[in-house]
């Protein structure tokens, strides 16, 4: 039985594994895939204190093995459910393979991105489609692209592209934008950037690889298709996946305050896939230290 | 150690190997790949049925244009000279091999 169980490795359940170590509890961090979160996919982080400049690679590198040689034990599995001990003093925590027990569970799953759900986005991905602008677009220098959203992402995606690709259309539900002002005027400064608004993404269209995209106007019901090689993908993000027991919110992020204490006593949500305003690297670190906190307080409790 | 494969070898190391081979399209500044790469080495040591090399698409960009690269890490499996299949993002060890062994 360990003290505590970490369900994701990201920065989130990284720093709460250290703080519940520093706590001298026994700790347990499932991860899906691998440590460090969203954050490996960025080749600079500029705003975590202390730290300049890093990437992201670096960074969840660093936090990782920080928490390692501090004696938290890692296995790579998928947690998929959560359920109370009979005598309510325990979880336990299965995943495809294996079931652990633990006093108490921290949830740190984070967040992903949302999919426009088209029947053939899937198929796609890596083949024309990408939700990430920093780490595809050296593969559409001189190409055709658009970017579908209209928040800060997808503005500052755009931005990116316009300086590489021959194209950017902005496909954008809306007739303005949510992202800043001041993006948003560069854009228009940029010849090769045109705005598409008041439409979405219909249709991908494809032959093996995309070769265009549907856009519906949703004042006049008309369609046209942009001839485009990329489509970035910027329409924000959605809690990871988790479908254990715990509140949400309508959002789907788990419903749990700054003290990070879900709807069930013992178990706490930290990081992006909790509700919050926002989701970034240091509020992550800053709830892992608070669930961790919390956690080895509910155990204290137990006694 | 895994190979890394320019458009010089790439027919000699690649197309012409009687194992199928596991090319690894990756960039010094992409972070899932630097992330794949211990499981990579781990699996092209205790793998012998097949090869396992790397090309580079920075310095490669001919090879990564050849075979519409267009995301990474982009891992592509060639079997007699052709392609066969591919991966593309990050994925667990359990789920590489499954995808090695089609
Ligand atoms: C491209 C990009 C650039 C960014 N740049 C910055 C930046 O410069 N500065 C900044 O402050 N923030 C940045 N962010 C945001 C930052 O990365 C996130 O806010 C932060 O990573 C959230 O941490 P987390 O631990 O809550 O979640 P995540 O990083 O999402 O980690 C969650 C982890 O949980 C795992 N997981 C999910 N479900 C399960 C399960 N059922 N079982 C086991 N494991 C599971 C996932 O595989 C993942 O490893 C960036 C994000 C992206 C995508």
């Amino acid at each position: 039985m360990y003290d505590i169980i970490i369900i994701g490795a990201g920065p989130a359940g990284l720093t709460a594994a250290i703080y519940a170590r520093r706590a001298s509890k026994s700790v347990l961090v499932l991860e899906a895939l691998t440590y460090g979160g969203q954050i490996i996919n960025t080749p600079s982080i500029a705003n975590y204190p202390a730290a300049p400049d890093i990437s992201g690679f670096e960074f969840a590198t660093k936090v990782y093995e920080q928490a390692e040689a501090l004696g938290a034990e890692f296995v790579y599995e998928k947690a998929a459910d959560i359920q109370r001990s009979e005598n309510g003093a325990s979880f336990f925590v299965k995943t495809d393979e294996n079931e652990y027990e633990g006093k108490a569970v921290i949830i740190a799953a984070g967040s992903v991105n949302r999919k426009l759900g088209l029947p053939n986005e899937e198929e796609l991905v890596g083949r024309g489609v990408s939700y990430c602008a920093t780490c595809d677009g050296a593969f559409y220098r001189g190409k055709r692209t658009a970017v579908a959203g209209g928040g800060n992402t997808a503005l500052e995606d755009a931005l990116y592209l316009a300086d590489l690709a021959e194209k950017v259309y902005i496909v954008h539900r809306r007739d303005a934008f949510r992202g800043e002002e001041t993006t948003v005027n560069a854009l228009k400064q940029r010849p090769n950037v045109e705005f598409v608004l008041n439409s979405s993404v219909t249709k991908l269209c494809a032959d093996k690889k995309l070769t265009g995209i549907e856009v519906t106007d949703k004042n006049t019901g008309e369609t046209r298709e942009l001839a485009v090689d990329g489509l970035f993908v910027a329409i924000g993000r959605v809690p990871s996946d988790i479908g254990f027991n715990v509140g949400t919110r309508d959002s789907g992020y788990i419903d749990a305050g700054e003290d990070c204490r879900t709807n069930v006593p013992g178990i706490f949500a930290a990081g992006d896939c909790r509700e919050k305003e926002v989701r970034q690297l240091v509020t992550a670190a800053a709830d892992g230290a608070v669930a961790a906190t919390e956690a080895v307080r509910y155990i204290a409790s137990l006694r | 150690m895994i190979k890394e494969v320019t458009t010089a070898t790439f027919e000699e190391e690649v197309l012409s190997s009687d194992k199928p081979v596991l090319v690894d399209f990756n960039a010094d500044w992409c972070g899932p790949c630097q992330m794949l790469k211990p499981t990579l080495d781990k699996l092209a040591d205790e793998l012998d049925n097949v090869k396992v090399v790397s090309v580079n698409i920075d310095r490669e960009d001919d090879l990564a244009y050849k075979y519409s690269v267009s995301s990474i890490p982009c891992l592509v499996m060639f079997e007699g000279g052709n392609e066969t299949r591919r991966s593309i993002g990050l994925k667990p060890r359990p789920e590489l091999i499954k995808f090695i062994n089609g």
